[in-house]
Order: C-alpha cells, then sequence, then structure tokens
C-alpha cells in the first residue's frame, strides 16, 4: 500500500516545500519571478484548550486501532496517541470516549460544495467554465462561495474537516482545484488549507464530447478527448515563460510535479490510456475520480502509483457508470492498490463513513475482510496523500493538525455520528451545545436557522 | 424443495441458481417457514427474536414468537438471520430506465409529449432492467412508479409494481396521478407558481365538468363555488355547459383526470415549501373528493398540524437538509420525525436515481433517522418507526394496508431474510422472496464481480470467464 504512495508523496513533498515558501507574497522576488501564491491562506487555527480524549476505541487514519486509546491535542496539534496508560499532563480536560470512537477529520477529496453551493441556481452555478474544452487557466477558489451552507452539514453530519473544492468535469481540463479546511470564513483565503498544493482537475469519457460535440466542436468523440488533450500538453512543453500564460502556468506546474492530477475518469481502458498519456508527456496522475471500473485494473494502478478515488455503490446512471460494483473498493484494497471513498455531492459528503462501510460489507461478503481501521483510512489518510496535504493531516500522529472527530459510536455504523468536532484543535461542532455549529449568512432570519439539520 | 438451497446459503454460497427465469411462466409460491430469526413485521413495532414465519401458496399465514410450523411445511433455521416485509420503495422510476443518463434508454420523463395527465407508465415498465435486479436483491419487493412531470405539470399516471423476475411487473396500473407544483411546476408551467396552480384548476374543472358530461360521478352540478373570500367567481370559471374550445388540456387527459377530481384515484402533489403545501391542502376545499398525498415536503415539519388535521399522508426524501432550492430553506433531516410526532402519516421515499438516490439506500437512510434520536435537540425514529416508513406505511399509502409491507395473515409473501438489522449500512439481504417465490441473485453486477474476483489472463481473456 504504502509503495502505492510513493510517487504521489515525493510530488506532495516537493510542493510542500515549495509552498511553505510561497506561502507569502513573493515580495522581494525578482521581477521576473511569477508569485505562485497570489491568493494565499490567510486561515489561522482557532483558540482551543489543551484536550484528552480517554477510553475511546480509536482508528488513528494509518490503519492502525488502539481500544481504550488516549489522545492528546494542544495547541491545534496532536501532542499523543496511545492506550490508557498514556500520562495526560496536567491542565488538560478530559473528556471521556468510553464507548465512543475518535478519528481523524473526514477528508473529501472531491467536493464541488461553494462552486455548486446550495441553492442551485444559475446565479450560484460556478463550477464549470463550460466555454472552451481546456481550461487549466480557472482555478477553483475563485468561484467558491464561502457561505454554501453544505459546508456546515459536512462538518456536523459527516465530520468533514478537509476538503478538495474541484472544477466540473464538462472540460478536458477543468482547472485548478482548491483545497480547504472545514472552518467557515468571510473569504475563501480564510478557508484554504496553509501550504496545500494545487490540485488539476482533468475529465475524460462522456462529459467532454457530450458538451463540446453538442456545440459543433472538438472534440466530439474519445478520441477527440485525447487528441485535444496531448496537443494542449505539447503547447505546455513548448512553453517559454516569456509572457505570462494563465493555463500554461498551471500545466508546467503539473508538468514540474508541483500541482497534482485529479482526473475524472469512469472506464478502466480509457484509464490505461490516460497513464499512458501522461508518461508520453511526462505527468503523473494522482488520483481517477469516479474510477467506477478500477477493479478491472487493480493490477496497472497499482503499478502506476494511482489511486481510485470512488463511491460504494453509484452505478448505472450513465453508459460509462454502467460497469460499478459495489465490491471495487475491496477488489482494489485486495490488489494492494490505493482507495479513496469521495462524495461529489453536498449529501454523501454527509456520510463517507457509511460509504465506506458499505463498500467495505460489500468486500467481506466476496470473501475480502478489511479491518475498519483500514476502512476508516479510505476516508481520511488515503485522500490527505491524494491530495498532498498528509504532512499536516489525515491520520491522529504527533505534530499533526488536530483535526479529530469523537463519534457517539463506531463511525461505520449508520447509527453513529459526530459528536465533537475538533479543527487544529478548535472545537467547531458540539452536538451537545446549540451554539456551537455554524449558520452561514444565507441561513440568518430565514427559515430553519440554526436548526439541528 | 427450499431446504437444498437454504442449505447451500447457510454453507456461504455467494450465488444461488435463479429460480424463476425470466420469460417462464411465473413459478408457484413455495410453502416454508423461517423458524428462530428475529422477526420486525413492518407494522412499526420493534424486532423481537426467536420468532417463526410461515408462508404458505404466497402468503403469509403467520408470523410471530409462540408460532408452530405447520405439519409438511419446510423449516429452514433462521438462527443469527433477520426477517422482514420486503420493504415497499415509494416514488421510484424502477423499470424506466436502464441508466438515466442514456437517453434513449430512459422513460421517466417525456418533455416532448403533448400528454400529460394521459400518460400512463404501466405499458413502458421493464422488468429485466438492472435497476429492478439490483433494488430486489436490497430487499426491494414492491414499489409505485411514477412518470417525472417535464413537459406538462402533470407526470401522468403512475403504477404499483413488484420486483419479481417474472414478466408481469404490474400489480396496479393508474394508481395515482402525479402533479408538480412549487419551482418546478412553475417553470413547467410557464414561469409561475400562479400559472401552475391556474393550470391545475383549469384541469381539474374540466375533468369535474369531462366527467359530468360523461354521467360519470364526480361533477358538481351547479353548487355554487365556495373559496372561503368573499370575492365572487366568475360564473364562466365554474363548471357550467361552457364552450370547451378553449381548454388547455386534450380530452384524453381530461378524461383522466377524471378520477382524480372523484377520489377514486390519489392525486401526488409534489411540493416543498411550506405556503405550497398550505396551498395545496387549501385544494380540497375546491374540489373536497380530491385524494390528496405530498411528495417531498421538505418544509413539512412547519405545516406538519396542518397536515396532519387534513389526514394527507406524506412521502418524504428521508434526509434532505440542505437549501437545494428557495423553496426549502427550512430542510432538515429532523422533518420526518416532527411530522411524524405531529401525527403525520410518513413514508419515505422518492429515490428515484441512480446514485445517492437509488431505492436501495431506503434502508440506510431510515437507519439515519434511528440514529437521529441520539442526536441532542434532533427528532429522529424508533426503529420499528423507521422501518414502517420504507415497508407498511407506503403500502397503505399506496393502497396496499395489510397486504404489502407488513408481515401479518394474509400479507403478501414477501419477506427478506438479512444476515443481519436490516437497516445497518454493513447487513445485506441474502434471500428475497415475491409472493411466496424465491427471487435470483444474478445480476450484471454479480456477474463483473464474479469476473473481476480474480485478475487472471494466463490462459484466456476475462472474456471467457463467465
Amino acid at each position: 500500500m504504502l509503495r502505492n504512495f510513493l510517487l504521489a508523496t515525493a510530488a506532495a513533498t516537493a510542493l510542500s516545500a515549495c509552498a511553505a515558501t510561497g506561502d507569502q507574497p513573493a515580495k522581494s522576488a525578482s521581477a521576473a519571478a511569477i508569485d505562485k501564491n497570489p491568493y494565499p491562506s490567510t486561515y489561522r487555527p482557532y483558540p482551543g484548550t489543551p484536550t484528552a480524549l480517554v477510553g475511546a476505541t480509536v482508528f488513528d487514519g494509518a490503519g492502525g486501532r488502539i481500544d481504550n486509546g488516549t489522545v492528546l491535542f494542544e495547541g491545534g496539534k496532536v501532542t499523543g496517541v496511545g492506550g490508557p496508560d498514556l500520562a495526560i499532563p496536567a491542565g488538560f480536560t478530559r473528556i471521556d470516549g468510553t464507548g465512543k470512537y475518535v478519528t481523524p477529520g473526514v477528508i473529501d477529496i472531491h467536493s464541488h460544495l461553494g462552486d455548486y453551493p446550495s441553492p442551485g441556481i444559475q446565479a450560484l452555478s460556478d463550477g464549470n467554465e463550460a466555454t472552451s474544452p481546456t481550461t487549466p487557466e480557472v482555478w477553483a477558489e475563485h468561484s467558491v462561495w464561502p457561505q454554501d451552507p453544505g459546508f456546515s452539514r459536512a462538518l456536523a453530519n459527516g465530520g468533514v474537516t478537509s476538503l478538495q473544492i474541484l472544477p466540473g468535469s464538462a472540460n478536458l481540463a477543468g482547472g485548478r482545484s482548491a483545497i480547504l479546511k472545514n472552518v467557515p470564513a468571510r473569504t475563501v483565503q480564510g478557508m484554504k488549507f496553509p501550504q496545500a498544493p494545487y490540485g488539476f482537475k482533468m475529465a475524460c469519457g462522456e462529459n467532454p464530447k457530450r458538451v463540446y460535440g453538442s456545440k459543433g466542436r472538438m472534440p466530439s468523440t474519445r478520441m477527440g478527448n485525447i487528441a485535444v488533450d496531448r496537443q494542449m500538453w505539447l503547447d505546455a512543453k513548448a512553453y517559454d515563460g516569456k509572457k505570462r500564460d494563465l493555463a500554461k502556468e498551471t500545466l508546467k506546474g503539473v508538468l514540474d510535479g508541483e500541482i497534482l492530477v485529479q482526473n475524472h475518469c469512469y472506464r478502466a481502458d480509457e484509464m490505461a490510456i490516460v497513464m499512458d498519456m501522461a508518461k508520453e508527456m511526462g505527468y503523473k496522475v494522482t488520483a481517477f475520480h469516479h474510477a467506477v471500473e478500477s477493479y478491472k485494473i487493480a493490477d496497472l494502478l497499482k503499478e502506476n502509483g494511482v489511486c481510485s478515488a470512488i463511491w460504494a455503490d453509484w452505478f448505472g446512471f450513465k453508459m460509462e457508470s454502467y460497469d460499478g460494483i459495489p465490491e471495487n473498493a475491496a477488489f482494489l484494497q485486495n490488489a494492494g492498490a490505493c482507495v479513496i471513498v469521495h462524495s461529489d455531492d453536498e449529501n454523501g459528503i454527509q456520510r463517507l463513513n457509511q460509504e465506506a462501510a458499505k463498500a467495505q460489507a460489500a468486500g467481506r461478503r466476496a470473501g475480502i475482510a478489511i479491518t475498519d481501521a483500514e476502512v476508516i483510512r479510505w476516508i481520511t489518510l488515503n485522500p490527505a496523500r491524494a491530495m498532498g496535504i498528509d504532512t499536516w493531516t489525515g491520520s491522529l500522529a504527533a505534530g499533526k493538525m488536530a483535526d479529530v472527530v469523537l463519534w457517539n459510536g463506531n463511525p461505520l455504523s449508520v447509527y453513529s455520528r459526530p459528536e465533537k468536532v475538533w479543527i487544529d484543535g478548535a472545537l467547531m461542532y458540539d452536538a451537545d451545545d446549540p451554539k456551537r455549529r455554524p449558520v452561514s449568512d444565507f441561513e440568518l432570519g430565514q427559515p430553519g436557522e440554526g436548526d439541528v439539520k | 424443495m427450499i431446504a437444498p438451497r437454504a442449505m447451500r446459503l447457510m454453507l456461504g454460497a455467494a450465488l444461488l441458481a435463479p429460480l424463476a427465469a425470466l420469460g417462464a411462466a411465473p413459478a408457484a409460491g413455495q410453502d416454508f417457514a423461517i423458524t428462530n430469526a428475529t422477526l420486525a413485521t413492518g407494522d412499526g413495532s420493534e424486532p423481537v427474536p426467536g420468532a417463526t414465519v410461515v408462508v404458505r401458496g404466497g402468503k403469509v399465514v403467520a408470523a410471530g414468537t409462540g408460532v408452530a410450523v405447520p405439519a409438511g411445511i419446510q423449516a429452514v433455521d433462521g438462527t443469527g438471520k433477520w426477517v422482514t416485509p420486503g420493504v415497499f420503495a415509494a416514488m421510484t422510476s424502477l423499470g424506466l430506465f436502464d441508466a438515466e443518463g442514456i437517453e434513449e434508454s430512459d422513460d421517466s420523463s417525456a418533455r416532448g409529449s403533448p400528454f400529460g395527465a394521459a400518460l400512463d407508465v404501466a405499458p413502458a415498465l421493464n422488468p429485466v432492467s438492472q435497476h429492478v435486479a439490483v433494488a430486489r436483491m436490497a430487499g426491494i419487493t414492491r414499489a409505485s412508479v411514477f412518470g417525472t412531470p417535464s413537459g406538462s405539470i402533470f407526470g401522468g399516471q403512475g403504477a404499483v409494481v413488484d420486483l419479481g423476475a417474472d414478466p408481469q411487473m404490474v400489480v396496479r396500473p393508474r394508481a395515482f396521478q402525479l402533479v408538480v407544483l412549487g419551482e418546478r411546476g412553475a417553470r413547467i408551467a410557464g414561469g409561475s407558481r400562479v400559472s401552475a396552480h391556474a393550470l391545475l384548476r383549469n384541469a381539474l374543472r374540466e375533468a369535474r365538468q369531462y366527467g359530468s358530461d360523461a354521467k360519470i360521478t364526480g361533477g358538481r352540478g351547479g353548487q355554487p363555488l365556495r373559496t372561503g373570500d368573499d370575492i365572487p367567481v366568475d360564473p364562466r370559471l365554474l363548471d357550467t355547459a361552457a364552450n370547451r374550445e378553449d381548454v388547455l388540456l386534450t380530452r384524453f387527459d381530461a378524461a383522466a383526470l377524471v378520477p382524480v377530481v372523484n377520489g377514486t384515484q390519489p392525486l401526488y402533489v409534489a411540493v416543498e415549501r411550506a405556503s405550497d403545501i398550505r396551498a395545496v391542502l387549501a385544494l380540497k376545499t375546491e374540489f373536497p373528493n380530491l385524494r390528496l398525498v405530498l411528495v417531498g415536503a421538505s418544509e413539512g415539519w412547519l405545516a406538519a398540524r396542518e397536515i396532519a388535521a387534513a389526514g394527507v399522508p406524506v412521502i418524504a426524501d428521508p434526509v434532505d437538509d440542505l437549501p437545494s432550492r428557495f423553496e426549502q430553506l427550512a430542510a432538515t433531516q429532523s422533518n420526518v420525525g416532527r411530522m411524524v410526532a405531529a401525527g403525520v402519516k410518513v413514508a419515505l421515499g422518492n429515490l428515484a436515481g441512480s446514485t445517492g438516490d437509488q431505492p436501495k439506500n431506503l434502508t440506510q437512510y431510515a437507519g439515519n433517522l434511528v440514529a437521529l434520536t441520539r442526536v441532542p435537540r434532533a427528532s429522529g425514529l424508533s426503529w420499528g418507526k423507521a422501518f414502517a416508513a420504507i415497508t407498511s406505511v407506503p403500502a397503505a399509502i399506496a393502497g396496499y394496508e395489510g397486504r404489502f409491507g407488513v408481515l401479518a395473515p394474509g400479507a403478501a409473501g414477501d419477506l427478506v431474510v438479512w444476515d443481519g438489522d436490516p437497516l445497518e449500512v454493513s447487513t445485506a439481504a441474502e434471500r428475497v422472496f415475491v409472493d411466496g417465490v424465491e427471487q435470483p441473485r444474478d445480476n450484471h453486477q454479480s456477474r463483473l464481480r464474479d469476473r473481476y474476483r480474480e485478475l487472471d489472463e494466463s490462459q484466456l481473456p476475462e472474456a471467457y470467464d463467465w
């Protein structure tokens, strides 16, 4: 499993080093230097109290399980993870987790919250720049509406603490993603995950050829899709940088391994073509999204170190999803390939834990046993790695961000819900405190304001 | 007959041979009993362990603890299993598409049709759609199927179906009429709720007149129209022998609405906003024979007492909690719990797609409503009430109280043997019976699963693995 991530992790580490300095505006750089981070994160963790969660079952996100575990966090960071014998420093608030469960914050690698927000009206439809099949120049963060009420549902019902907002899939090259902490803010910069790399949304298959074919332009076929892609990469490779070109800057970032490719692709045969195209052009696909047919090429995906971000059981809503099976995740896991459970849905993001549990159960019935602790990784550390943020979040380990969920039961049960959610050690949701839940500007003074949802 | 199959299943066989091949004559219901299982009857009561269910001639003859297995009936040990009635999926598109996004295969709506209310889904239903097979293996045995309103505010006449793997899918054609109001109805009607209501009233008045002309009961003759205010209604808008040349309704559509206005066919009305719900309830003052059912009603909790007082049942989206449209600002997962607490009869349903809204998720979403009982200030349902909301309640709304969605003497032999709590996400249906006939377990998905369980092409391509 780890080996599959070597490439992605290496890319992420390289990028994080780069982005770490880039987080400050490049004021002192030479005039020719390009500021790679012109809309920097302004997010700062909110205050928290030193906290000790004791007596709960802990799934650490990296595949580990500790019964009667102890999780300590202070100053926004996890400071200790262990058993009942782990010493609790003076001044820590003890929370009894007996009968409860603790996991890292849930991470959704595929969301359109903010760029296709609620209400789903035309005025807020900002996810697809469907005017050209290749728009590497657009950045999802310029579309995200921070007041989307969906963020709060993902937090309170789904325990989601980080998420990647992607452009839509109308285009072969849809633009840059935005990686956010699920913290309400007045601006998107206030939500941006500090130091996170950019992702780059690509799409193959039916959507681009349908959208542009129906406009009487290229691509109108799958061969047209790939032809347009290849020419785009060739042009990017020939870019000399003398005159700034936003599209080519993004593509260069991908070719340099700084920007991680998140590729919407359903069919196994198309994924195989895309992986060859990536080799031909000199970039890497980090994850295939909606990869309902990954199970047919689990060996190839493992060999290429590409993750599959998938639903538990969506199938048959279009031709390219007709072969979706509930055992997809288990077959991939069984082959040693990387599994991520994603939502692509403002409702599904509230139940990623349940979706993972469904995929686990389908595997068990097919004779593939996967532990609860390993399944939790599908919605925590694995997406964190494929988003390039695993250095900071995705698992419970000393020094990482204290993004933590206390569940009132096993998160893989339909009967369990988040009881408390901390982001960087700050309590952002508490089921026992009516006021400790976000209410977006949009909801104020309207029916249902502040309701349990 | 049943014991060998049961034995194979208990031994963990992944597949059972199909019993009722499509195209063959419907298999006769089997006589059998399942003993020592945890039983949920679907009537709202909590599950009980150590129970027995007896099925004979395709019907349930007994279900409960202390039930003896009659002589000559084959008994299957249900230790560790749960037995329940089959799930009744209210408001689905099952059998109307192979994939909703494959336009060529999709009969769920007809934007270009000249008809609305007259549309009847029954002749289009395809029992071998993979979505039917997948829903069946998820424990769904009955459903209502509707046509989606698109060219008209009326979706037309929906059917009650069974999901048995046999050629006879329709249990009751033309079981209900569907109209959409609210934002969607407004768009279809030319741009406003005002227009949608005018279209609906025009259609119902035309149908009432059509009924009178045809000597069909339901016409109101010369009675004065009481609208609840004191502004007189222009007599030309009333049901007189008016000139029929200006109607916006075809004769076929008007005829289809006669059973709606005279109350022999329920009118399902899709609305979300509280004010829209109240406007629908008010229709009863103008058209007193209407048998209304609300569909959607994500703000139903804000009008719960009025809905309860009107005796109008609701088919609700179980876990909507977002203001997906302005008409759903107050949506909350507690909607169903609050309506039930106010005395409204609520079924879960309206899962008509194949993504997160596929009918097989009904059990999961019912489980989510149980989860809410452990969330402070939220309103959920007890396990028994949640399970009833996907079995006996939708069956009763469809007109099959006591016959579908319950395990009680005389009810159809629709039952499911589960490997655990059916509302839990890790649980699967192991055996499914429709009218006492055990159902096949093979479908496109299971065949793909079996082919790709091992990726071994050392001797031949995967295409030969079947």
